[in-house]
């Protein structure tokens, strides 16, 4: 049996966008705890660079999934992980903009303006405030946890229908065409 | 005759105001010494907070006007907590043994450039090295008082502002103009 797969752009953003967040978890957390250096400054950059890169994918993914519904799952999955899967892929949508956007904003009431490769400026949604961007470094951090547990989540669950329930399902999000063997 | 004396008089009284006074006392509440420092091309706000000022500038004799600048190192804001640590250590400005950094330029040694432009030569002091600067700057003028406006250009490698690692100037720019803008009163 063939799977019905994603459009090739969904499943080309889907792999840079976890390339991207993959990365940038433990960098996030490797450079956070530096003693401030030339490289630290470099991280952070580079960090902030490659997180807003995610938010603008994310964005492209979430305009062209509204006009490209992916293949139904498949009608043996039972209700209750149907409903699962769309309930993980809507929040991991939701924290491919929150996680981005709450590390521009603590910049930004840091201070700081985040400029997209060192070339682009973007707007500084918030004045300086030193407390609220200390504020916002916590919920940049839990909100991090929160994702981290999610994609974890998210990579079992492919691992179970690849290996356990050998049903395709990791077919649908590849790149290569393979005639899957079930 | 008596409508000309009063037309001498009033001019007269009014000359002070008029024409150009000698201006040296420093308003603080409403002067203020900053900077822009680049970070990975990121522009970041910082100033000094606390500074004397010993300056004597008249428009239509600028080569009478002189200027010393002391600014109180210590006083430093980099714009964030971490900077402000970072900026006081040795590598940077060494406060405990620099904590003055002085602008002085001699009498003779501003020159007017035309309009409201002037332009100032002097000397740069920071952690002990010196550097000739010509600082440009601008007169204007708010009720009786003068405004100078204008920006120190600073290449703070020079002076040994960020050493070692530090000195890499992708990182953090060498170029930190210092902007200045001194209201001050008639003497
Ligand atoms: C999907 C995108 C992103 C991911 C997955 C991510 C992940 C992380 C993680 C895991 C940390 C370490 C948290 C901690 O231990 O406190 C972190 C820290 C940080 N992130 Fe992000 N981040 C993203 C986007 C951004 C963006 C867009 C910016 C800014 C424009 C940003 C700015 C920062 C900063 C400044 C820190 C360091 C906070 C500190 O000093 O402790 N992040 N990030």
């Amino acid at each position: 049996m063939s799977v019905e797969r994603y459009t090739r752009t969904a499943v080309l953003l889907h792999w840079l966008v976890a390339l991207l967040v993959l990365g940038l978890f433990p960098l996030g957390l490797y450079m956070a705890d530096l003693p401030l250096s030339p490289t630290k400054l470099k991280l952070y950059s580079y960090h902030k660079w490659a997180g807003v890169t995610v938010f603008a994918l994310a964005l492209l993914r979430l305009l062209w999934r509204l006009r490209h519904a992916p293949p139904p799952l498949p009608a043996s999955q039972p209700a209750w992980q149907r409903r699962a899967a769309h309930a993980g892929h809507l929040l991991l949508y939701g924290f491919m903009f929150a996680v981005p956007l709450s590390g521009w904003l603590m910049s930004s009431a840091y201070g700081f303006t985040t400029v997209w490769f060192g070339v682009l400026p973007l707007p500084d949604l918030l004045d300086k405030n030193e407390a609220l961007g200390d504020a916002l470094k916590l919920v940049h951090r839990y909100l991090n946890y929160a994702f981290m547990a999610l994609v974890a989540g998210h990579i079992l669950a492919a691992f179970k229908h690849q290996w356990i329930d050998r049903d395709g399902t990791l077919d649908r999000m590849s790149w290569v065409k393979q005639e899957s063997s079930c | 005759m008596l409508k000309r004396s009063i037309v001498v008089l009033v001019l007269s009284l009014c000359a002070p105001f008029v024409s150009a006074a000698e201006y040296g006392l420093l308003v603080p509440e409403r002067s203020r010494i900053a900077f822009t420092s680049k970070q990975m091309g990121v522009p970041v706000e910082g100033e000094f907070k606390r500074y004397k000022v010993d300056v004597s500038f008249d428009p239509q004799r600028p080569e009478t006007g002189r200027a010393r600048i002391e600014v109180e190192v210590d006083s430093i804001d980099a714009g964030s907590k971490d900077a402000n640590d970072e900026v006081r250590s040795k590598g940077w400005f060494d406060v405990k043994r620099f904590p003055v950094a002085a602008f002085v330029a001699e009498a003779g040694s501003v020159r007017a450039l035309g309009g409201n432009r002037f332009e100032a030569r002097g000397k740069m002091s920071i952690k002990g090295r010196t550097r000739d600067v010509v600082v440009p700057f601008t007169y204007g003028t708010e009720g009786t008082e003068a405004v100078l406006e204008g920006s120190i250009p600073i290449l703070r490698t020079q002076y040994g502002i960020g050493e070692g690692a530090w000195s890499d100037t992708s990182v953090v720019a060498d170029e930190v103009p210092v902007r200045f803008r001194l209201v001050l009163k008639p003497r």
